[in-house]
């Protein structure tokens, strides 16, 4: 069994039907678990006092919004190199879900900025690439409206999606590359496992994250067996208007 | 029962109600739409097979 068998549309929607009750299942489970937790099981921090719990929205919701870009990334390749219809839509799929996530990661971002760092935004290396790539997924979302032809809007966004890669990289390396600004470094950094949060923060923090990533499974799923009901909905009336 | 959130309170539930209402839009519309694809496409199914 070869996962390219799911870049055709109707194995793909068979698929979809099959574990989307289990993902959204999960998805609620975890995020409910982890935001309930994080909310009312977690003390204050000693500096930051109750805006500490900001984090089980902003983080997650940062992680996701760097992801979906990658996620993009590799499906609008697949589409550039095998031309699968199906990974195209992927990709426009995924891209409002991004802009939400990116959203909410700058809006909590700010309102967790004001009492901490006395100013709702500054012209931060990671903030200011934030704000950039959410003018990305905004930029990608209308360039997919304004091209009537699908597959050369596949193409146009595949390209923009490539350029955008830039940002996402540095949206989550800004710190790295400057080492300056307001924004804090990487608190879970993976690769050396040496973490600056306490474990009662932690775990709720974890339980967040894993149900925002099965959140955007479910949603980029669901959205993606919607674009390729629409795009065969159009290309059955096109057939009846040439036959009629 | 609500925490006690100090002199944070605006902040922490303006976060949390901003957000929630993001992620319930969000869910909101993208079922929504992907309700009404699928009625578009049975319709369409089934006008076709009445045209043969």
């Amino acid at each position: 069994m070869s996962l390219w068998q799911y870049a055709n549309p109707v194995k793909f929607l068979a698929l979809s039907e099959r574990v989307q009750p289990v993902l959204w299942a999960l998805a609620a489970v975890f995020v409910s678990a982890g935001l309930t937790w994080g909310f009312f099981g977690t003390p204050d921090d000693a500096r930051q006092g109750s805006t500490v719990k900001i984090i089980y929205l902003h983080v997650p919701a940062a992680l996701m919004a760097i992801n979906a870009w990658f996620m993009m990334l590799v499906a609008s390749l697949i589409w550039l190199i095998r031309r699968h219809h199906v990974s195209a839509l992927a990709a426009k799929a995924a891209a409002p879900v991004g802009l939400v996530m990116t959203l909410i990661a700058l809006v909590t971002g700010a309102i967790w900025g004001q009492p901490m760092w006395g100013t709702w935004w500054a012209w931060d290396p990671r903030l200011t690439s934030f704000l950039i790539l959410f003018l990305f997924y905004l930029g990608y979302i209308a360039l997919w409206q304004a091209v009537e032809d699908p597959d050369t809007a596949a193409d146009l966004t595949s390209v923009l999606c490539l350029v955008g890669s830039v940002f996402a990289v540095l949206s989550r390396y800004a710190v790295q590359f400057w080492n300056q600004g307001l924004h804090q470094g990487t608190s879970i950094p993976v690769a050396t496992g040496n973490r600056s949060v306490a474990d009662v923060f932690f775990y709720p923090l974890v339980l967040a994250m894993v149900g925002f990533g099965l959140l955007f499974l479910a949603l980029v799923i669901y959205r993606t067996g919607t674009e390729i009901r629409l795009r065969r909905t159009a290309a059955l009336r096109a057939r009846m208007n040439r036959g009629a | 029962m609500m925490p006690e959130l100090g002199k944070y309170a605006a902040e922490v539930l303006s976060a949390y109600g901003a957000s929630l209402l993001l992620l319930a839009a969000l869910v909101g519309v993208t079922l929504l739409r992907g309700r009404a694809a699928r009625r578009a496409l049975e319709e369409t199914e089934a006008e076709a097979g009445r045209r043969g």
